[in-house]
């Protein structure tokens, strides 16, 4: 990967160059973040995203906050390239500011950002240079709950659970299963920590170091970075290497 | 070194099928609620069908956002029409707007595949159908998206129409009767589902006629 990341130029605009001009759009992200699970609970929306940020196969780092609270009713989570999310929060900035200004007693919800947020990742994908992010957006506005995503290329939906990348493979199942309706605040974090841990043992792009958002009526709560209890003691990892003598 | 190409595509299909069945004073539209993208499944409950206008109800399936994206022009522009003229858009204009709207990104398409139902100016059902680019007909009956190749023969067996080419023209709605039709539909939906991994999970059904606008809906396998 990085032969590939100087562009052909030092110095300028590609445009300088003439016709044969680099493109500057993305073609593929650089340093990203796995998945975020979140769902609805009794009294909001419970979030979890770990704190890693990759390039490539480098774990690069290892404190990335990849949940924000966007105005006073929402919450986004992110995965994907880290970039492309914070330049995601600056529009959201401006976003809030503006509405702030209006002074007018009326704040966007979570539905309004989440719909703000398709437009913006659609628009992108129209001009081939997505934002190579899948977002989650939480929030709870006049005790309406409101949990949705926006993948890089526009898809959106909202649901009682939602998951990005691994999650939806390795967790959204678990959620399908487990979630119910009012679920209480401890449930909710039991189930999350389920699937953060089976996401833990089975993405490679995981650690064991994750923060849990809560978004209610009151509004946003983003916990300290903790660690998750895991067990490695199976019979099958202690020699490992038993039977395979042979086995070419 | 060669120019990098990129390794994304703006396109997704996000699945499910849908389905339009005209009648004497009535129009069935139908779709499934699933939303899938590659083997997976997002969501259970997402709704295909939009009500465009008061006698012109689409159901689309394809690539989501694409989908989202056209209903919401098509919506705006209805919504100008209404300033304009005082008055709802008919079924057959919005089935050439919807048209219009499509070949205007001919070069970029809406990955959308979509059935356009309602009633005309007399009352009678129509239903129109699409390709993404904008290429259509009024049919008596139609099947779109994943499972359409499932449905469609199944349609053709139960409802045949006459042919356009017959002396005098005959009507290609269904001498069905409202409730026969809507049954239909969950029967095609039923199978369609057994053997289309993006069909199933709810099924969606409206039924536009003189009286106004009613839904139903019934559970699909989810697996």
């Amino acid at each position: 990967m990085a032969t590939t990341m100087v562009k052909e130029n030092n110095a300028g605009p590609a445009q300088l160059l003439g016709p044969e001009s680099a493109s500057e759009r993305t073609l593929y992200p650089y340093v990203t973040g796995t998945s975020v699970v979140a769902l609805k609970y009794k009294d909001g929306i419970l979030m979890a995203a770990d704190m890693a940020a990759s390039y490539g196969s480098t774990l690069r780092y290892k404190s990335v906050e990849r949940m924000k609270s966007i105005g006073k009713h929402s919450l986004l989570g992110a995965s994907g390239e880290i970039s492309d999310f914070q330049e995601i929060l600056r529009y959201l900035d401006e976003l809030i500011l503006y509405d702030n200004m209006w002074d007018d007693g009326n704040s966007l919800g979570p539905k309004e950002v989440h719909s703000y947020l398709t437009r913006v990742m659609y628009n992108r994908r129209n001009k081939f240079n997505p934002l190579w992010n899948s977002l989650v957006l939480g929030g709870v506005k006049n005790g309406q709950k409101y949990l949705g995503m926006v993948s890089m290329i526009g898809v959106n939906f909202e649901d009682n659970h939602v998951a990005t990348g691994f999650g939806n493979h390795l967790a959204r199942p678990i959620l399908r299963d487990e979630w119910h309706e009012n679920l209480s605040f401890e449930d909710g974090v039991k189930l999350l920590e389920k699937c953060m841990r089976v996401l833990l043992y089975r993405d490679r792009s995981a650690i064991n170091k994750l923060q849990i958002a809560k978004i209610t009526e009151e509004g946003v709560t983003i916990s300290q970075p903790y660690a998750l209890k895991t067990f490695w003691g199976f019979s099958a990892f202690q020699n490992p290497t038993v039977g395979a003598e042979g086995s070419w | 070194m060669t120019k990098q190409q990129a390794n994304w595509s703006p396109y997704d299909n996000n699945g499910g099928s849908c389905v339009a069945i005209a009648g004497a004073d009535y129009c069935v539209i139908a779709a499934d609620t699933r939303m899938s993208t590659g083997y997976s499944i997002l969501t259970r409950e997402y709704s295909k069908i939009c009500k465009l206008a008061d006698k012109s109800v689409m159901a689309s399936s394809g690539f989501q956002a694409d989908v989202k994206a056209l209903q919401k022009h098509l919506a705006a522009r209805h919504l100008i029409y209404q300033h304009q003229h005082n008055k709802q858009m008919s079924c057959p204009a919005m089935a050439q707007l919807l048209s219009n709207t499509l070949y205007y990104k001919r070069f970029f398409p809406y990955y959308a595949f979509n059935v356009l139902g309602g009633l005309d100016s007399e009352g009678k059902g129509c239903v129109y159908t699409y390709d993404a680019v904008g290429s259509y007909e009024r049919v008596g009956y139609s099947a779109q998206g994943s499972g359409s190749t499932l449905i469609m023969p199944f349609l053709d067996n139960q409802l045949k129409s006459p042919s356009p080419l017959l002396l005098p023209a005959q009507d290609a709605v269904t001498p069905l009767s409202e409730l026969e039709a809507v049954d239909l539909v969950k029967t095609v939906f039923a199978s369609a589902t057994e053997r289309d991994i993006y069909t199933g999970d709810k099924l969606e059904i409206v039924i536009l006629n003189a009286d106004g606008i009613r839904h139903e809906y019934m559970e699909l396998r989810k697996d």
